[in-house]
């Protein structure tokens, strides 16, 4: 039997191997004579030939292979121009593989019924520390503008798959947020940019050298006149050392910088008197009173992590003579951080200033008016003025990056004034290379080139004026006037489309690179894998400028850092510095009390007409995530939609425009009226989102949408504000005219329903009334005997999980849901899907508002599996595919799950998640590497949810009983524990009378959700608690301006 | 017995002046007869077309997936399950008639017994393929039955949907071994009067051999009692199994105890609206009304009445029990969202289906007129549908937490999937009256033989002739 199967598949192969060969030999010709002229660098067709003989029947795939190699990649591009996109498209690739077949021969087509042969080898030389099946962890650090985030990469067999905060990393802690943990998809995207490409035709490296090195001698000719580089600001020192040699060399060139979520007042408020900007940091777990103007510090870009980890430190209490902090925001728009305050105001962009004048008036700051102001909003900055006074130096004023220099300036002398720099508030050096002021950097760059002055633009790391700048600039034309134009960046994105070169850029877990963070600490970047599509890191762009222009990356950031250390072991210092992930003591040091400009106010923007309010989308950003799906089926904090934005405006707003005041909701989606927005003869059409809590006759477009080039995820998704924002209102724009369309638009959002309807899912009360009854959380009376039930009581007696989640520091960031996407495999399902409710996130965090509209006090509840000991999904599911495991987890067997859904109809918490199609993506290779191998991939037809993330769970037990002992508290972290900025969730073992979470279940505030179900969930709340200020009154919720429901 | 002291002057069960010939003659030439009507042709095309639509829907849903469907987070079980309990709930009236009517000597059961208790099969396959198709991967469903297997692992037993497999199993197969047992002298004389061969060897091989004799007679009726013994509990069973569904999950709108009774009647209210709709139509087009009588109509017009009021009832208990009784804040949104929530029309709709159309039973005028009554009987089975769609699907779009709130909206495929079962019963309803008699003629026969003066020579000469 074996001898014959032996002798049968040895026949096979070489009858294969034969055909396969002489295929190819056929083909090759074929196309070698087809050509007119092949140029540099030749189809090296003996070692095609070569590679085929050796692997035989693996013929398809090792197509696949030499499609890999840029020069045929470049040469079947140059040959087949019509195929170049189906080579991109893995799916139409395999099609063009079938029409390549019928010349290839007969063989391979023979070969497409059999499985692929995949060998399993072992190392020969096994790498140091790597042990197959045992995750590795690295640190690297993503750069952001205005900071970096530290992180730690797990690496199972050089596969990046998760990623984590880095505790040692100063924006971090430990924590992540949304954009950290949705790089990983980032990194794996399939549409990224895979090819360097000259006028939409494929070259190489080598290509390019040759064809930049013109230009480059050309420019240091002209000592660098005509010559312009266009990158976002750099926190690189490496890459900021090397473009300042290169503008040194050529003092003619010029280096342009534009984000398009940089605010020009920011950084002309953000200097000394002598006029050298200073970058400014805070501490809140220093201050007890915080005033945030328009500022999401909460959700800071570079810092938020951290801002919102210091500030959740004030807000623990747990007994009643704990001190708590109060937050006080003002604002534009609606935002997590305002979501989160004590006291909330929400005023009209045109009447920003005013207000601010009327509360630096109380602080005897002059320069700014405080005309128009209503009663309620004089009283509220009185009021705030007085407690900030009472509480000087463990206060903070901060502003947002999009307010007007006068606002900043007001802040800082506020903070002046209360004494707080020092104690709360700190100034150092700015932590980027030559900040500047974006807005003038790209007009100067736009007018140079509108007037011809620019010979050549290299344009670094992904920067997209095209889609991003000033309309008014008109960008695109003056593109045209640019004879060589070079774009680097991670997709073929709008201003790639009209780039003369595109060279693709490594990201950033696949680069080597260094970057500051917002204090100035400097991390490494070092790179997790080779680059997936051979992209170029800006350092190596760079060097095309330099006189070594072959210099690698790694070589280049360890140049610099050896070059300038002070240490006596360099090797043993770049060694640890990579290992932890920080450069020990490189923070910007503090420049003490420096004398801020004051700038005064600007006068008053006219009331007339409706103010826009741009902001970055708290997702997509300026519009660089937009194909990430995990970040676009993130519901935003606020508003819960997925997948698009929105004109968000207050009901009152709505009404006065004719437009229905209540969403009108269908299963998850709204439908929305769509308005027509005008402002200086320019428009966009938006559909509407009603948002409680918004300054009335203002509307907020979030930037970052509207993307034509994005990706296949995020191609023509939502609208695109940026073309209404023009260079004089970049962030406010007033006088806009708002008109109905009588057209409607579907919004995907997954919380439909906002108020909380008298049930007592989110348990409140003021720091005062907490003081004076700790128990508030059982104001409804304690929930049933734990004891009643029909069923003999189950004993726990070794482990028994579970999990806590303070509702008082959760903000709502929703890294928690990202850092369960990622750990757990979970499908990305798309906006036709949520908007049939299906979404699959297995921790969702629920918002609930409470109060008036105008003046809604809102509440976060991240909802994960409840592991209930009496789990009503257990008793109903005919097949036992869920079920109670000893140690009190509520286990889901995939495998045996029929898919009834039972269980799902019958969960109160409604967490659990079906898979009403084949959501998961089976076959694009790249996300194949990006899984989680501890996590089975759920096919069609299976409920699933959350597991307490079991598979960290075992891995600890796994350990500690190696070692014989019990696993420690703190051991086991889940995956949204651990990304959490707040430490809001905490899970551990509450068998142990010491661990965190049991102590925290002992806590006053600790209550279950629906505790009257006796469901004995293992996930318990503590209640949330604020501490509003008593003289400000709030706007008494009536009949009228209760949140009206949606039918 | 004499079933004339019974009457009080009312229509009788069979018409005057049929004798033993005429009855045999007018039921089995319906089948044997050659010629089919045209309207059959007719009916079975539209039949067929909805079937065709099931079998597509489900190909598809086989490839792709439940998500074919409307279904969602929160509402899990939508029209599937709205489909699959009204099927269930029509299945019992074939179940009554035939036994607990028969244990109570309601002879006027007779002529509409076969034809309900295949009603009963039909619509107890209709509603099977619910369950099987709504599951995520319907080729496992069969997991739910406790299959001996070497990793021993087995259903668990406590959850509601093992009993259903049990109860709606034990239905199905006690139904139609029941109606099967019932027709075999039937078509014994079927087999006697076919003329072509084939014919002939059909129905001698499915009459199984029955020749009429007394020792036939003697076990067959034995038989009968004892089969209808065993039926008369899963009247009352099934329904009760099915609305546990319900009953045992702790969603507001489900976890009720009045669910078992109320779910019974209503299963019992449907199924006769569903004879009335199939009889009312069958008597006219075969020219059955000496058979099936106004007396007949009058009588199922009744029990419709007083299951509606039993449905009534429950109707008015649910919202008494929810906001007086309970004090439950659940249960209280419940009804509130109920009759004034986004669904409120189908609530509304469903009462006055239900509660207020069957009133006008209590005029006799109206349950003697065929057309009044069929359209009553078509407005109580959209009502009872209704029901259970509220029940089912509208109690899930609000439960406990209202940010997981939602809606259903069915698809394509929802509407074809439950037009398609329409289609498989008309299609199985069309081939049982065109291939098998429809009323029992030995039966009818033997009742005649108490009605009709001249009736006893005549019963000596059926026994002869089924003898023959």
């Amino acid at each position: 039997m074996t001898s014959e199967n032996q002798t049968y598949a040895g026949a096979g192969s070489s009858f294969d191997r034969s055909k396969a060969v002489s295929g190819l030999e056929v083909s090759m010709s074929d196309l070698v004579l087809s050509l007119p002229v092949i140029e540099q660098p030749k189809l090296r067709t003996d070692s095609v030939r070569k590679d085929v003989d050796a692997k035989g029947k693996e013929y398809w795939r090792s197509m696949d292979e030499l499609a890999d190699s840029q020069e045929f990649d470049a040469f079947v591009r140059r040959e087949y121009p019509s195929q170049t996109e189906v080579l991109i498209d893995p799916v139409s690739r395999r099609s063009f593989l079938k029409l390549m077949g019928a010349s290839v021969g007969l063989a391979g087509l023979a070969a497409c019924t059999v499985q692929p042969k995949e060998e399993v080898i072992p190392y020969i030389k096994q790498p140091e520390e790597m042990v197959p099946g045992k995750p590795l962890y690295f640190a690297t650090a993503m750069p952001r503008s205005g900071g970096a985030v530290g992180l730690l990469v797990r690496s199972n067999e050089g596969r990046p798959t998760k990623i984590e905060g880095n505790p040692d990393h100063p924006a971090s802690l430990g924590a992540s947020d949304v954009f950290a943990q949705a790089a990983l998809l980032g990194l794996y995207d399939p549409d990224r940019s895979q090819s360097i490409e000259h006028f939409g035709g494929v070259r190489t490296w080598g290509d390019f050298l040759t064809s930049i090195m013109g230009r480059v001698s050309q420019a240091s000719g002209q000592r660098g006149a005509g010559l312009r580089f266009l990158s976002e600001s750099i926190n690189s020192p490496s890459l900021a050392a090397m473009m300042q040699g290169i503008l040194a060399d050529m003092p003619l060139a010029k280096w342009h910088q534009w984000e398009p979520a940089k605010g020009s007042g920011a950084f002309s408020a953000s200097k000394d008197a002598t006029g050298a900007s200073v970058a400014t940091r805070y501490r809140f777990d220093k201050a007890d009173r915080v005033l945030a103007l328009d500022s999401d510090f909460m959700a800071d870009y570079a810092s938020g992590t951290r801002y919102a980890r210091d500030w959740a430190q004030r807000r623990k209490v747990s007994t009643s003579s704990d001190e708590m902090s109060r937050l006080y925001v003002v604002e534009t728009t609606i935002t997590m951080t305002g979501a989160n305050a004590d006291n909330r105001i929400a005023i009209r962009p045109s009447q920003f200033e005013a207000f601010v004048g009327a509360l630096a008036s109380a602080f005897g700051i002059s320069g700014g008016a405080s005309s128009g102001l209503t009663q309620a909003q004089a009283e509220f900055a009185l009021a705030v003025a007085k407690d900030l006074r009472a509480m000087g130096g463990r206060s903070i004023v901060i502003a947002g990056e999009w307010q007007s220099a006068y606002v900043q300036s007001v802040a800082h002398q506020i903070n002046a004034a209360l004494g707080n720099v020092g104690q709360t508030v700190f100034y150092s050096a700015p932590i980027e290379a030559s900040p500047a002021d974006h807005l003038a950097s790209i007009t100067d760059l736009a007018l140079d080139m509108a007037k011809g002055k620019v010979e050549t633009l290299v344009m670094l790391g992904g920067v997209n004026p095209v889609y991003s700048a000033p309309v008014d600039l008109n960008f695109v034309d003056a593109m045209q006037k640019v004879p060589f134009i070079v774009h680097h960046g991670l997709y073929r994105d709008e201003t790639a489309e009209h780039a003369h070169w595109h060279i693709p850029e490594a990201h950033f877990l696949e680069s080597w690179s260094d970057a500051r963070a917002h204090d100035g600490t400097v991390s490494i970047i070092q790179p997790l894998i080779e680059p997936l599509y051979k992209g170029k890191t800006s350092h190596e762009v760079l060097t095309t400028f330099t006189k070594n222009n072959s210099a690698e990356a790694h070589d280049i950031i360890k140049g610099y850092w050896t070059s300038s250390s002070k240490s006596t072991d360099v090797e043993r210092t770049w060694r640890e510095s990579l290992h932890n992930g920080v450069l020990a003591n490189s923070s910007t040091s503090e420049t003490g009390t420096p004398t801020m400009v004051a700038i005064a106010a600007t006068g008053g923007a006219s009331n007339d007409g409706i103010d826009i309010v741009f902001r970055p989308d708290p997702h997509v950003y300026d519009g660089q995530f937009a194909n990430n799906g995990w970040l676009q089926e993130l519901p935003k904090p606020i508003s819960k939609l997925t997948w698009d934005n929105a004109a968000y405006m207050s009901a009152k707003t709505a009404k006065s425009m004719g437009l229905s005041a209540s969403l009108n909701a269908k299963g998850g989606d709204y439908e929305a009226d769509v308005v027509f927005i005008e402002v200086d003869g320019r428009h966009v059409e938006a559909p509407v989102w009603i948002a409680p809590g918004h300054p009335d006759a203002t509307i907020t477009l979030h930037l970052g949408y509207g993307r034509k080039k994005a990706g296949r995820v995020g191609n023509d998704l939502g609208f695109n504000a940026g073309r209404i924002r023009s260079s004089n209102a970049m962030w406010f724009a007033s006088g806009a005219k708002v008109r109905k369309t009588g057209k409607t638009y579907s919004l995907a959002g997954t919380q439909v329903h906002f108020t909380m309807e008298g049930r007592n899912a989110v348990r409140e009360s003021s720091f005062e009334e907490y003081k004076k009854n700790p128990h508030f959380v059982n104001e409804e009376g304690p929930g049933p005997n734990k004891d009643m039930s029909l069923f003999p009581k189950y004993e726990y007696n070794g482990y028994a999980w579970g999990m806590t989640i303070d509702l008082n520091s959760c903000v709502g960031c929703n890294a928690c849901m990202i850092a369960c996407v990622a750990e757990n495999n979970i499908p990305v399902v798309g906006k036709e899907q949520v908007l049939k409710s299906r979404e699959m996130h297995w921790i969702r965090v629920d918002r609930y508002y409470t109060g008036a509209a105008e003046d809604p006090e809102t509440y976060f509840q991240p909802v994960p599996c409840m592991q209930c000991e009496d789990a009503p999904c257990e008793l109903v599911c005919p097949v036992d595919a869920t079920s109670h495991s000893a140690e009190g987890l509520n286990d889901m067997v995939y495998n045996r799950c029929v898919g009834t859904r039972y269980c799902g109809n019958n969960c109160p918490y409604k967490v659990r998640r079906f898979n009403f199609l084949l959501y998961q993506d089976w076959t694009t290779p790249q996300y194949k590497l990006m899984r989680n191998p501890e996590v089975s991939i759920r096919s069609r037809g299976v409920m699933e949810k959350c597991t307490y993330c079991v598979q960290r769970i075992q891995n600890a037990k796994i350990d500690s009983e190696k070692e014989n002992r019990q696993v420690r508290d703190g051991e086991i972290v889940t995956a949204c524990e651990s990304a959490c900025p707040t430490d809001s969730i905490v899970f551990g073992n509450i068998n142990d009378p010491n661990s965190r979470v049991a102590k925290l279940k002992s806590d006053t505030r600790n209550y279950s959700l629906l505790d009257d179900l006796n469901t004995r969930p293992r996930t318990t709340y503590l209640g949330a608690v604020r501490n509003p200020n008593p003289e400000i009154k709030r706007v008494p919720a009536t009949r009228e301006s209760l949140l009206e429901e949606s039918a | 017995m004499d079933a004339r002291k019974l009457d009080f002057g009312q229509v009788p069960i069979i018409a005057r002046g049929h004798t033993f010939d005429t009855v045999t003659e007018k039921i089995s030439d319906i089948v044997l007869k050659s010629g089919t009507p045209k309207w059959w042709f007719g009916a079975f095309l539209v039949g067929g077309a909805l079937l065709t639509g099931l079998l597509f829907a489900l190909t598809v849903l086989v490839f792709k997936g439940v998500g074919i469907w409307g279904n969602n987070q929160p509402v899990g079980w939508a029209w599937d399950i709205t489909n699959f309990v009204w099927w269930i709930g029509i299945g019992h009236a074939g179940t009554l008639i035939s036994a607990i009517l028969l244990l109570l000597k309601q002879e006027w059961r007779t002529s509409i017994s076969r034809f309900s208790e295949a009603m009963t099969i039909f619509a107890v396959a209709c509603a099977g393929i619910f369950p099987v198709f709504h599951t995520g991967r319907p080729w496992l469903a069969y997991w739910l039955f406790p299959l001996p297997n070497t990793m021993g692992v087995w259903p668990q037993f406590r959850s509601p949907l093992v009993w259903d497999v049990f109860a709606v199993s034990t239905y199905a197969t006690m139904s139609i071994v029941f109606w099967y047992v019932g027709l075999i002298p039937d078509l014994g004389t079927m087999r006697d009067r076919a003329k072509s061969t084939l014919v002939k060897k059909i129905y001698g091989a499915l009459s199984m051999g029955w020749r009429g004799s007394t020792k036939h007679w003697s076990r067959y009726e034995t038989a009968c009692l004892l089969l209808a013994g065993l039926c008369t509990p899963l009247v009352v069973s099934v329904h009760t199994v099915v609305s546990f569904d319900f009953a045992v999950g702790i969603i507001p709108g489900w976890h009720t105890t009045i669910f078992p009774p109320y779910f019974v009647a209503g299963a019992v209210y449907s199924g006769f609206a569903m004879v009335l709709t199939l009889a009312i139509p069958a008597r006219k087009l075969f020219h059955l009304e000496d058979f099936i009588t106004t007396r007949h109509l009058d009588n199922m017009a009744k029990v419709m009445l007083a299951t509606g009021l039993i449905v009534g009832y429950a109707y008015a208990f649910e919202p008494f029990f929810g906001i007086v009784y309970s004090g439950n804040k659940y249960e209280r949104f419940l009804m509130y969202n109920r009759m004034f929530g986004p669904y409120a029309t189908f609530y509304w709709l469903l009462v006055l289906c239900n509660v207020v159309t069957p009133q006008f039973l209590w005029s006799r005028k109206l349950r003697s007129n065929t057309v009044a009554l069929f359209i009553i009987a078509i407005i109580v089975n959209v009502g009872m549908w209704l029901e259970r769609f509220v029940i089912i699907a509208i109690s899930l779009t609000r439960d406990f937490l209202p940010s997981s709130w939602g809606a259903f909206k069915p698809t394509i495929f929802d509407i074809m999937t439950f037009t398609g079962t329409l289609g498989l019963f008309l299609t199985l309803m069309l081939l049982f009256l065109r291939g098998l008699p429809s009323i029992p003629m030995f039966e009818l026969k033997a009742m005649l033989h108490g009605e009709t003066a001249e009736g006893h020579d005549e019963v000596v000469g059926l026994e002869a002739e089924a003898a023959v």
